[in-house]
This record gives C-alpha cells, structure tokens and sequence, in this order.
C-alpha cells in the first residue's frame, strides 16, 4: 500500500482534479455512444493515450493528490458526472441499462467488499445472495400488495437472513473450509433454483413494474417536453443506492469498526489477544454485506422485469470477487473502476461477450500474478493530515 | 424397496464414491505437499476427458477399432497429458504464488479452472454441446432378479480399486511416496535432507492430475456422455469430500468422496421429496457436516504456529 500523499501545498490549484472528472465523464460518455468495434477500440486507444499523457504531465499525480486531501471533490465530481451521463443518453434504453447495472453491481460488490477486503470473510456465493434479494423481490411484487420501496428492504434482509444460517459454518471453519461452505453454498442455490417449481424452475419469473408512491418505473416520462427514457428512474434509484451504500462503507472503514475489522483481518490471534470479539465483527460483516448484496439484487430484478437461474451461477459468484480483486480489495474507488470495466466491457464488445469469462479469468490471474494489489490499491490510513506512515 | 432395487442403488452409490474418491484423492495430495487447494482440478479433469475422446477420436480416424488398444491409449494419453499440465500449472501459476496468501492461490486457479472450462467450450469443436463418448468396454450385464450387474461397471470398479491401491503403495512403499511425505510433513527439513522439492511439488502435482484424468474418463466410460461443465461440479464435490475427510489425509479424501456419493444416494431414493433435489441435500449436508467437525472427519494433525 502506498503512503497517501495528504497535504496540499498553496501552489496547488483545484483545476486537476476538475479536469480529471470531466475528461473520466467525456471518455465514458464517447465510449458508451461509439457503435462499432473499430469505434470502441480507437476510444479506449485514445482514452490510454490521455491517461498516460495525463500521468507523464503530472496532472494525474496533482489530481491524486487533491482527491486525497479532499474526497468531497471526488465524490460529488462522480455523481455530477453520472448526471451529465444521464443527461446525454436520456432517452437510450440500452446505454441507460448498462449504467443502471453497473451502479447496482456497485453496491453489491461494495458488500462484498466489507466481508471480504474489511472483515476477510470468504463469501463466494454473491451472486446467490444477490439472488435471494431478486426472487424475494419477485415473490413479494407477484403475490402480496406490500410497498414496493419496501420489498426492496426485504429483499436485502432475506439475503441477510439466508446468510445467518451461513454464519455458524463460515466462523466456525477457517481459510479453504470456509472456502467450501460458501461455495457448497452457491450450487445449493442455483440447484435449488432450477428443480424448485413455485419459483419458475429454469424458466425463472416475470416481474411487474416498480412503483414508487404511484410513479410507474416502467414508463416513459417527459419532464418539459424532453423526452426521457424509463431508464432514467432505474439509474437514478440506483445512483442514490450505489450512493449511500458508498458514504455508508466510506464511513464504516474510517470509523472504529473500519479499524476493528482490518486488525480481524489481518491478525485474528493478535486482534482477540486486544479483546476484538472475532465472531461478532465477522457475523456483522457478513450480514451487512449480504443485506447490501440482496438489496441490490431486488432493484436488479424489479429492473429487468425477469428472472432466472441463468443470471445467478458460480460463475457470476466469481466475477463479483473478480471484481474486488481487479478494483484492489478494500477500495471502494477500485470496485466502481473494475465495476465498470467488467459489465462494460463485453456488452460494448460484441465480439468478446461470447468470450467474456475466459478474459476476466484471464485478467484475474494476470493481476494476481503481476499487480497483486489490484487497478486501485488501497491506501494506508492517515491519522493525522500531513502524516505520512513512512517518510520519503 | 426389495433388496435387488437396493442392491442396485448401492452400487450406482459406490460407483459415483469411487469417482469423488479419486478427485477427492488429488485435492488432498496437493494440499499435502503445498498447502494450497488447486480449484482447477474438477476443470483439469474435464479437459483430461476431452483429451480421452479426442484420442478415441483419431484412433477410429486411423482405423484403430480393437476397443481394449483404444481403452488403454484413452487412458493414456488422457493421464499423460493431464500429468503435463498438471506440473506446468504447479510450476508456473502454483508455485510463484507461494509466499502469497492462501487466498490468491486459490483464486488464481479458480479462474485458472474458468479459463480451462471455457476453453473446451469455445475452442473444442462444438464444444458448448454434450458429447456421447464411446462405450468402449463389454456392456454385458449379470442379471440377479431386479439387480442387474454390468461388466463395464465392474470393470471400471475394480479399476479404480487399483488405482487406489496403487496410491496408497505409492505413498506408503516407494521412495517418491516416502519424499512426498517428508515434503508434506516439514518442507525446510526434507530440503535439509536433500529432497528436490520443486520435483517431489511437480510429480504430486502430476500424479494427481493423472488420476483426476482417470476419473474423468471413467466418468465417460460409465455415463457415455461429456460436456465442457462437468469438471465444475465433480471438482466441488472432490473438494467438498477432501474437506469433509480432512485436507492432507489420503484416506479421509477416499471416506469423503464414498460418503458424498452415499448422501447423494440417499438424497434421491430415501427422503420423501424430489429425487431433483438430491444435490441441494447433499451440499447442506456438507455444510452441517462442517460446522460440526470444521477440519474434516479426519482432523488436520498439524496445529498453528503463531
């Protein structure tokens, strides 16, 4: 983990970092609208050129250095520039789609993140509990007449409840044994799925639409004559999701908790020698991260309208970790980056979608072996401003 | 039930065990001598299967059709290949990883095991669709009442049986077992003792594979089908059953995988739902089984240093 650059001196001025948010907004913008191959090839090419030209020039590393010192800059910067997005492609069905399944795979992997970069908890069966929040979504939306707003809840804590029978195994086991559970558990769930009738078999369930308050997410508005895509109500539900779920981890790492749950991490003799309760942070961890895997799971599902098996296997399992490992494990910044990258990517690449899992295994093993921290390694903390852990 | 239905259930049961078994087999041997689990190996398996087919493949091709010379090069090049690949992967993804965490280990050949599968699906000439492989033993069956014993079954039994066998005198009475031990037990003291380490990790890791080859063309043989996912599963279970025996114990991995099977048995024929949901039963048993006894029924003997 590199020392965090943490004071700004006066010369400094803010133009690096605004530049760095907007030319990120201009480069997803232009990459989402290009339609052909050749067209999404030459963006990433130039989108590379700039990074590197940005990071020859210095402005990458005084932009850094800015988010460091004020993450505020950073976090609205993100925000406005998902709006502007919004903005851009409000009445394309498919772009807003691809955003509105990035944000809600941000969330679920932040989850993920708090188990398994904050607290260690193995857990690869994500994509189960991300299931269990869709199918109780679904079961919920089809059967009983409860708010919508709150089914989503449940959902959540359905994942959060299925994941308490998970509990005892997964702390009673340690490193592969707990591997196993979880992912014993991954195949139940999908199994299950599959020969269980009530809930679609392999056919999987329809869902109806959102409704908010009597607002249907699932039709087309105009807000002053613009046209706007039904979209727009999914990205913006799931913008203000991917949003608290966000400030909700940034908090937890930098609170007490955060600190308890590195030192569980990392040294569990040591941290119980302190008097951290192993069990009660990990069990904490665990049903916290699910209930944000479930939620995001209900949203997902309410989204698009269908369910099934198919969306929910081992595989998905494992690119949700490959995720956080891509990111840099425990950096929030680096899920949102591998977020991206990983759902974008093949749907903009029609040619590699078929090929899809073999290249993000392929990615996985190549930042295992050569950038084991990941895209976005995660920093050591800063105690004090202007501290700096190791002085160079 | 009469007793000839029950027979036969009894010996589906002790075919499936055999399988896991020997998948089971090479998890245990891996974590013996490394410490790590190999989560590629149900995939090494599958390819070590399509390997077996292909084989058969350009065996008819050239006009091979005597099927006990086109079982024995099946198995063959099927073992050999595999035994290559699985000391390459020891060498080259495995053993750079050695200081790092257990985890990264295991994820690199998780997707190491997700490139394999993937492989065989999109390069394997239709390769996403199952493949019928060959029924190449005598199919000729032993009828007792309602329980029917086939030649190809037994066949492939006792083959396994020997397999085992030939493990366990392997380990217990040759020098490479003896080296394979002392490697598992304290690697620093077998390199005092002039043990090439990086050979002994490279040989387990090949005979390991070899025998997941094996099982996975038994796997053919017995079910006269392939596809590219059937490692994922048969690899879950192998480990699922090298845990339940306790990892680095050759005999609790063969005990895990008779009693995987046996859950399954059971899940199918006793219990008053869906026979669908045999595997959902299995698996939760596992799951209770390891909160219960969380190293295994055959507890890991070594105990943590701090």
């Amino acid at each position: 983990m590199a020392p965090v650059p943490s004071s700004i001196s006066p010369s400094d001025t803010a133009w690096p970092a605004f530049v760095a948010i907007a030319a990120a907004t201009l480069f997803t913008v232009v990459f989402m609208w290009a339609e052909t191959e050749a067209h999404v090839f030459a963006v990433i090419a130039a989108g590379a050129a700039c990074a590197w030209a940005a990071r020859r020039f210095g402005v990458y590393a005084r932009a850094a250095r800015i988010f460091a010192a004020r993450e505020q800059v950073l976090d609205w910067g993100a925000i406005a520039g998902m709006l502007m997005l919004l903005a851009a492609f409000h009445e394309e069905h498919f772009p807003l789609l691809m955003t509105a399944t990035v944000l809600l795979y941000i969330v679920a992997c932040l989850g993920l993140n708090i188990q398994f970069g904050y607290a260690g908890v193995l857990n690869f069966a994500a994509a189960a509990f991300f299931g269990v929040g869709g199918y109780t979504a679904a079961v919920l939306v089809r059967h009983t007449a409860i708010p919508h707003p709150i089914v989503l809840l449940i959902g959540g804590a359905m994942a959060a409840l299925i994941g308490l029978f998970l509990v005892l195994p997964v702390l009673r086991t340690r490193g592969h044994y707990s591997a196993v559970i979880t992912i014993a558990f991954a195949i139940l769930f999908r199994t299950f799925l599959e020969v269980n009738d009530t809930l679609g078999g392999p056919q999987g369930l329809k869902l109806p639409a959102l409704q908010v308050f009597g607002w249907n997410f699932n039709r087309n508005f105009e807000i002053a004559g613009i046209g706007l895509s039904f979209y727009v109500n999914y990205v913006l539900l799931a913008l203000a999701l991917a949003a608290v779920a966000f400030a909700l981890t940034r908090r937890l790492e930098r609170s007490w908790i955060g600190l308890t749950l590195d030192a569980v991490r990392l040294d569990e003799t040591a941290a119980a020698c302190f008097g951290v309760h192993l069990a009660r942070w990990k069990a904490l961890s665990f049903t916290f991260g699910n209930f944000m895997i479930g939620v995001a799971g209900a949203v997902y599902a309410l989204m698009l309208g269908f369910i099934a098996p198919s969306n929910f296997t081992f595989g998905d399992s494992l690119i949700m970790v490959s995720i956080i490992l891509l990111g840099g494990i425990g950096n929030p910044w680096g899920v949102v980056l591998a977020s991206a990258i990983v759902v974008v990517l093949p749907e903009k690449l029609q040619l590699i979608q078929e090929y899809r899992f073999i290249l993000y295994a392929t990615m996985v093993i190549l930042v295992l072996l050569f950038r084991p921290e990941g895209l976005l390694p995660r920093r050591l903390r800063v105690y004090f401003p202007g501290w700096s852990p190791s002085p160079k | 039930m009469d007793a000839g239905l029950l027979a036969q259930f009894v010996a589906n049961g002790l075919m499936l065990g055999m399988m896991y078994a020997l998948v089971a087999v090479g998890f245990t041997l891996f974590f013996g001598v490394l410490d790590v689990i190999k989560f590629s190996h149900g995939d090494v398996l599958t390819v070590g299967t399509f390997a077996g087919f292909s084989t058969f493949l350009g065996l008819k091709a050239i006009g091979v059709a005597n099927p006990w010379v086109q079982v024995a090069a099946v198995m063959l090049i099927a073992c050999g290949a595999m035994a290559i690949l699985g000391a390459l992967i020891a060498r080259y993804l495995v053993m750079p990883l050695k200081g790092a965490p257990a985890l990264n280990v295991l994820l690199i050949t998780l997707m190491l095991g997700t490139v394999l599968r993937e492989s065989v699906r999109l390069f394997f000439p239709d390769g996403a669709n199952p493949k019928p492989f060959p029924k190449l033993l005598p199919t000729d069956a032993l009828a007792l009442g309602s329980f029917t014993l086939r030649l190809d079954s037994a066949i492939l039994f006792v083959a396994g049986l020997a397999v085992i066998v030939a493990i366990h005198l392997l380990i217990n009475r040759t020098k490479l077992g003896l080296a394979i031990r002392a490697v598992a037990q304290d690697e620093e003291t077998a390199k005092i003792m002039g043990i090439n380490f990086t050979l002994i990790v490279l040989a387990t890791f090949a005979l390991g594979s070899a025998v997941a080859a094996f099982a996975g063309v038994m796997n053919g043989l017995y079910y006269n089908e392939i596809n590219f996912g059937m490692g994922l599963l048969l690899g879950v279970i192998g480990f699922s059953a090298a845990i339940i025996g306790g990892l680095g114990n050759i005999y609790g991995a063969i005990l895990g995988g008779f009693l995987f099977a046996a859950l399954q048995t059971v899940g199918a024929v006793a219990l008053p739902f869906a026979s669908a949901y045999k595997d959902v039963f299995a698996f939760a048993v596992v799951i209770v089984l390891m909160t219960i006894w969380p190293t295994g029924l055959i507890a890991e003997k070594t105990s943590e240093r701090v």
